[in-house]
C-alpha cells in the first residue's frame, strides 16, 4: 500500500454560489415535481432527470453519456419564482442590512474609517489564521450599525431586527426577500471586504436564493424495497414540495392574485427552503414524513454522532472483523481467544507465496476440497491473488487446479489459523486493555472464547456480551502487536502499576479451598484435579491412621510456583474466630513451598494478587501469563471435584441468633426515639457547623449504622467459615460479610444523597406515618432482612435507595463519557518526542518530561527505579530484616 | 483588604523571574526556541507581584515555576514566556 500525495493544500477559500453560477454548472432546468413515470422511467426536466445522473444500472446519463459507476452525477436548477433567504446566512444578512445604507449601498462609515480598517486587515493579510480579520469585520460591523445618518447619501436608516428564524423587520414593516436583495445588490464591491466578504467570489444578495441548485441524483438516491415499492431520499421529497409550491406562488403572481395569498405562499416557500438545509431551526416545526418521522436534509446529513463526519469520515466500518457472543473457557490461556469455525473460514491473512512456504500454501489451496465441519480444522484458502493483481476465487471445484498452477510471487488469502496474532477489542474502550492482542485458537460452536482472568481489563461478562476481533495483515502490525499490545504484556496496568488481571470469583474459591487449613484431598481425587493442570510430577503423597493415602491443598498448589518463590504477605483472613493463631492471614512460601497461609484475594485476586505481582516482576510476563493460566486449570479442577454450591439457606441462623437480631433492631429504634425525645426537650446541643435538626440526623445515622454493624458481627459468630457464603466473602470471591448480614440479619438504613429519607408528603414521607415523626421506620430504616422479605413501607424505601444508585450510574456513564471525549480531541494529537518531552503538532512544549515525572507506574516500583528492599530480600532471604511486606 | 501576596500561599508554587543570560542558557540547554514553551500571561497574578519585585516584566521574558506538590517526582520545574494582555 503506497500512498503518494500527488497534490498539497495550499490554501482553501470559501465562497458563495452566484445565480449565475449554479445555472452554469446545472445540467437541466427542473420543472416537474415528479420522479419516475409509471414505467419507471425518469420523467423529463423532473427530478430525477437523467442529466443529472443515474442510478439505475440499464440507463446512461444524458449530459456525460457515462453508467451508474462512472457518472460522478450533474446538478440541476430550479429557477424560484420570488427570491427566498438562506437559512446559513441570516446572521450574515442581518450584521450586513445593519451596517450598510439602505440608500445608497455604502457602509455606514466616514472614508477615514473605511481606510484605517482596510489599513488593519492589510497589515494582517499575510498571516494564516483569521481570526483576526474575523474580529475586525465584527469591529467594523459594529461601529456601522452604530451610524444611523448615511456619511455619504445622509440617509436616516432605521434599525432592522431578525426575527428568528428567517423574518427581517424594519421598525415593524417586515422586509421582503427580494428588498433585501436589491438592497445588496447596491453594495458597492469596495466596501464587501469590510463586510467580511472578498469581493470577486462573493456578493451579499447571492446569500438570498434565486436559483436554486438540484443536487445530483446519486446524492439522493431512490430505495427500491424487495416488494418492488420505491422510496424516495429526504432530499427529494423537500425538493418535490419547493417545485410544488414554486409552481403555484408563480401562477398566483403571474395571475394577479391577491397580496395575501402570494404572501402566504411565499413563506412556504420559505418554509421548505429553509427545511430543506436544515430541518432542525430554532423556531420552525421540523418537516414530518408522512409516518410523522420527521426529514433527514442536508444540515442532519452531516451534523452530530451519526453525521458525515464522526460516522463515515472520522471512524469507518472495517474488513477483517468479526462479532459475536463471548463465553468463558478455562482451557485457554490467557492469551489467546476461542474463534468459532465459522468466523475463521470468513476471516483471512494475507500471505505471499515463496518458496519456503509454498508446498504448505498449496495443501492449504487443496483443503478447500471436501470441507468436514465435523473433523479437525484445517485452514484453506479463499483467494488467490496472481502478480497482476487478478483475484480467483478458490472454489472446490478449482483448488487442485490453481495448486498445481501456484506460483512464486502470487499473493493467498489464507483462512485463519492457530497461533494467528489478532486484535480483541470490548467496548466502550475506555483504557488501553480494552483492545489486546490474542492468539487464535479456532474452536467449535459459535461464540468467542477467553481465560476469565480478561475478564477485569474487557469489562466483559457473559450475560450476552458480544466482542470483536480483527485480524492484522501485515508483519509489522504483528510484531507490535505481540510486543505492545499482546494480553500478556499488559498484566500491569499503567494506572497503578499493579496487576490488572487476576483471578476472579470461584478461581478465587478454588484456591481458597485448596489451601484453606492445608485441605487433605484423597489421592484419586487429587489426581484427577491434577489432571486439569499440565504438570509433570505429583505432590508428595501423605498416609492418614487408616493407610488411605492423600494429598495436602498446599502441595498441590505450590507444583504451579514457579522456581525460587519466597515471599511473605498477609492474607485477606483477618479474622479471631476462623483463624486464631494468625497462620491463615499470613502467607508464607519458601523455596516454592507453600508453607502457610489461604491463597485469596490477596495472592492471586485482580488489582490486589501480591502474590501475582511477585510473579510478574521476578518472572517476567511469560510465565506470569502460565501461572495465570496454571491458576485457571487447578481452579476449574478443585472447584469441579471437591464440589462448592450456595443457596438461600446457607443465610439460616439459629432461633437464638434471630432473636438477639431483632433485638438489636429493635434497641436501636429505642435509641432513636430517645435521641428525638431529648431533641424535643431541648438536651441536645448543636455540634459544630451543624444545626440543631443535623445534628439530631447525625446522631441517628451514628446509631442506625452501629445497627447494623452489630448485626453484621451477630451473623458472621453464627455463620462459620464451614458455610459457602462466608467463603466468598473472607477469601474475597464475591460479596462481603455486610451483605451476608443483609441477608441473614437487618438490611439496614436506606438513603438518598447521603441523608435519611424525608421527601415525600407535606412532613412525613409515607402516609403510613404522622405527620414530624422522625422515627427511624418513618425514615428509611428497615429491621427486616432479604431472607424475611420486606414490610410494604420498608420496600418502598428499597425501592427509593435502590432508584437513586440506577440514575446515577446513568447520569455518570453519559457524563464521564462526553467528558473523555472532549478530553480525547484536545491531546489526540500530542507526542512524546525524541528528548521525552510532550509536545503538540507546532512543537510547543506541553511536559518537559512525560507527565513530569518521566515515571512508567507499569515499569517502576512505586515511581521508583529500583525496588532495593525487593533485591535485598531476594539476595538475603529471611536474614533481611527490612520493611515487612 | 490588605495587599496579599499570592507567591506566599501554600498552594501557589515558587515563582521566579530568569535573567537574560538565564534565559538563553536555558533555551540552549533545552533546545527550543523561546516561542515552543507554555504561555503565562502579562496579566497573571503572579506577574503582578513580580513585577513589585523586578520592575516591569515585558512580553517574551521567563518565568521559572518550582513545583513541589507530588508524591512521585518531588520537585518538578516548569518554565513560561510572558504574553501580553
Amino acid at each position: 500500500m503506497s500512498a503518494e500525495i500527488s497534490k498539497g493544500i495550499k490554501e482553501i477559500k470559501f465562497a458563495l454560489l452566484s445565480p449565475d453560477e449554479i445555472r452554469k454548472m446545472s445540467a437541466v432546468k427542473v420543472i416537474t415535481p415528479d420522479t419516475y413515470d409509471d414505467d419507471g422511467y425518469p420523467i423529463e426536466k423532473g427530478l430525477m432527470d437523467l442529466a443529472m445522473g443515474t442510478i439505475e444500472p440499464g440507463l446512461k446519463c444524458k449530459t456525460c453519456g457515462g453508467k451508474v459507476d462512472t457518472c460522478p452525477g450533474h446538478f440541476g436548477h430550479i429557477e424560484l419564482a420570488l427570491p427566498v433567504i438562506h437559512i446559513g446566512f441570516t446572521k450574515e444578512i442581518y450584521s450586513i442590512l445593519n451596517a450598510t445604507c439602505a440608500n445608497c449601498g455604502r457602509i455606514r462609515l466616514t472614508e477615514d474609517a473605511i481606510k484605517d480598517f482596510k489599513e488593519r486587515i492589510n497589515a494582517i493579510k499575510s498571516k494564516l489564521v483569521d481570526v483576526e480579520y474575523d474580529d475586525i469585520v465584527s469591529e467594523a460591523e459594529s461601529e456601522a450599525s452604530d451610524v444611523s445618518i448615511c456619511p455619504y447619501c445622509h440617509f436616516e436608516n432605521k434599525k432592522i431586527t431578525l426575527e428568528k428564524p428567517t423574518t427581517f423587520r424594519e421598525e415593524g414593516r417586515k422586509l421582503t426577500p427580494k428588498e433585501i436583495r436589491e438592497r445588496f445588490e447596491k453594495i458597492p464591491d469596495d466596501d464587501l471586504i469590510l463586510l467580511g466578504l472578498e469581493p470577486g467570489v462573493a456578493r451579499p444578495e447571492w446569500m438570498i436564493l434565486t436559483v436554486f441548485p438540484v443536487p445530483p441524483v446519486n446524492v439522493r438516491p431512490t430505495i427500491t424495497l424487495e416488494t418492488g415499492e420505491r422510496s424516495e431520499d429526504d432530499l427529494t421529497h423537500k425538493l418535490v414540495d419547493i417545485i410544488r409550491i414554486n409552481q403555484r406562488l408563480r401562477e398566483n403572481r403571474d395571475q394577479g392574485s391577491p397580496q395575501l395569498i402570494i404572501e402566504d405562499l411565499w413563506e412556504l416557500l420559505q418554509y421548505h427552503a429553509t427545511t430543506y438545509f436544515d430541518n432542525q431551526t430554532p423556531g420552525v416545526p421540523p418537516a414530518k414524513h408522512r409516518s410523522g418521522r420527521s426529514l433527514k436534509t442536508l444540515v442532519q446529513r452531516l451534523k452530530g454522532k451519526e453525521g458525515r463526519f464522526r460516522s463515515n469520515l472520522s471512524g469507518k466500518r472495517v474488513n477483517f472483523s468479526a462479532r459475536t457472543v463471548i463465553s468463558p473457557e478455562p482451557f485457554l490461556s490467557v492469551n489467546q481467544v476461542g474463534v468459532p469455525i465459522k468466523a475463521a473460514r470468513e476471516l483471512t491473512v494475507t500471505e505471499t507465496v515463496t518458496e519456503h512456504n509454498i508446498d504448505r500454501i498449496k495443501e492449504m489451496i487443496r483443503n478447500s476440497i471436501n470441507v468436514d465441519e465435523s473433523s479437525e480444522y484445517k485452514p484453506a484458502v479463499n483467494y488467490i491473488i496472481k502478480e497482476d493483481n487478478k483475484r480467483m476465487k478458490v472454489t472446490e471445484k478449482n483448488a487442485n487446479e490453481l495448486a498445481d498452477k501456484l506460483q512464486l510471487g502470487w499473493k493467498v488469502e489464507r483462512q485463519l489459523q492457530d497461533g494467528d496474532i489478532v486484535l480483541f477489542n470490548r467496548q466502550p474502550s475506555l483504557h488501553r486493555m480494552s483492545m489486546m492482542a490474542h492468539e487464535v485458537k479456532v474452536l467449535p460452536y459459535r461464540t468467542f472464547r477467553f481465560n476469565v482472568a480478561v475478564c477485569t481489563p474487557y469489562n466483559a461478562d457473559f450475560d450476552g456480551d458480544e466482542m470483536n476481533l480483527h485480524v492484522l495483515q501485515s508483519q509489522e502490525a504483528r510484531a507490535e502487536a505481540e510486543i505492545l499490545m499482546k494480553v500478556q504484556e499488559n498484566f500491569l496496568s499503567p494506572r497503578f502499576g499493579g496487576p490488572i488481571m487476576g483471578a476472579i470469583h470461584d478461581h478465587i474459591t478454588a484456591m481458597f479451598l485448596l489451601t484453606f487449613r492445608n485441605r487433605k484431598i484423597a489421592k484419586e481425587l487429587g489426581i484427577h484435579i491434577l489432571s486439569y493442570v499440565n504438570v509433570d510430577k505429583l505432590p508428595p503423597i501423605h498416609k492418614d491412621e487408616k493407610g488411605k493415602e492423600y494429598f495436602l491443598g498446599r502441595e498441590i498448589f505450590s507444583l504451579i510456583l514457579p522456581e525460587g518463590v519466597n515471599i511473605t504477605f498477609k492474607g485477606k483472613i483477618n479474622d479471631k474466630i476462623i483463624d486464631p493463631d494468625g497462620t491463615e492471614g499470613l502467607v508464607v512460601i519458601r523455596d516454592s513451598k507453600l508453607i502457610s497461609g489461604a491463597i485469596d484475594e490477596n495472592a492471586v485476586g485482580t488489582m490486589k494478587g501480591v502474590l501475582l505481582d511477585y510473579i510478574i516482576r521476578k518472572y517476567g510476563n511469560a510465565r506470569a501469563a502460565k501461572f495465570l493460566d496454571d491458576v485457571t486449570r487447578l481452579a476449574a479442577g478443585v472447584i469441579s471435584y471437591i464440589g462448592f454450591s450456595t443457596g438461600i439457606d446457607d443465610e439460616d441462623v439459629p432461633l437464638q441468633a434471630k432473636a438477639q437480631l431483632r433485638e438489636v433492631g429493635l434497641e436501636a429504634i429505642r435509641r432513636v426515639e430517645k435521641l428525638i425525645e431529648n431533641y424535643k426537650e431541648g438536651l441536645i446541643g448543636p455540634e459544630p457547623g451543624k444545626t440543631l435538626e443535623d445534628t439530631l440526623e447525625s446522631l441517628i445515622m451514628k446509631e442506625l449504622s452501629k445497627a447494623r454493624e452489630k448485626s453484621s458481627e451477630i451473623a458472621s459468630n453464627y455463620l462459620g467459615i464451614e458455610n459457602s457464603t462466608v467463603k466468598m466473602a473472607k477469601s474475597g470471591a464475591r460479596a462481603n460479610m455486610t451483605n451476608l448480614a443483609q441477608m441473614a440479619g437487618i438490611i439496614g438504613q436506606q438513603s438518598i444523597r447521603g441523608k435519611r429519607q424525608h421527601r415525600g408528603y407535606t412532613g412525613r414521607t409515607l402516609s403510613h406515618f404522622k405527620k414530624g415523626d422522625l422515627g427511624a421506620y418513618a425514615r428509611g430504616f428497615v429491621t427486616s432482612s432479604y431472607k424475611e422479605g420486606l414490610k410494604p413501607t420498608e420496600y418502598f424505601f428499597h425501592a427509593v435507595g435502590g432508584r437513586e444508585g440506577l440514575v446515577d450510574t446513568a447520569v455518570r456513564t453519559s457524563r464521564s463519557g462526553y467528558m473523555q471525549r472532549r478530553l480525547i480531541n484536545a491531546l489526540e494529537d500530542l507526542k512524546v518526542s525524541e528528548d521525552r518531552s510532550v509536545v503538540d503538532t507546532e512543537d510547543s512544549i506541553i511536559q518537559l518530561v512525560y507527565g513530569e515525572d518521566g515515571v512508567d507506574p507499569s515499569r517502576s516500583f512505586g515511581g521508583k527505579s529500583v525496588d532495593v528492599d525487593f533485591v535485598l530480600r531476594e539476595k538475603f532471604g529471611d536474614k533481611y530484616g527490612g520493611e515487612k511486606q | 483588604m490588605g495587599k496579599y501576596n499570592i507567591l506566599k500561599h501554600e498552594l501557589v508554587p515558587a515563582h521566579e523571574l530568569l535573567s537574560k543570560e538565564e534565559e538563553e542558557e536555558l533555551l540552549k540547554n533545552l533546545g527550543i526556541k523561546r516561542e515552543q514553551l507554555p504561555k503565562i500571561r502579562k496579566s497573571d497574578p503572579v506577574i503582578k507581584i513580580l513585577e513589585e519585585k523586578y520592575g516591569p516584566i515585558e512580553p517574551g521574558r521567563i518565568i521559572k515555576i518550582i513545583r513541589n506538590n507530588s508524591r512521585t517526582s518531588g520537585i518538578y520545574i516548569v518554565y513560561r514566556m510572558v504574553v501580553g494582555e
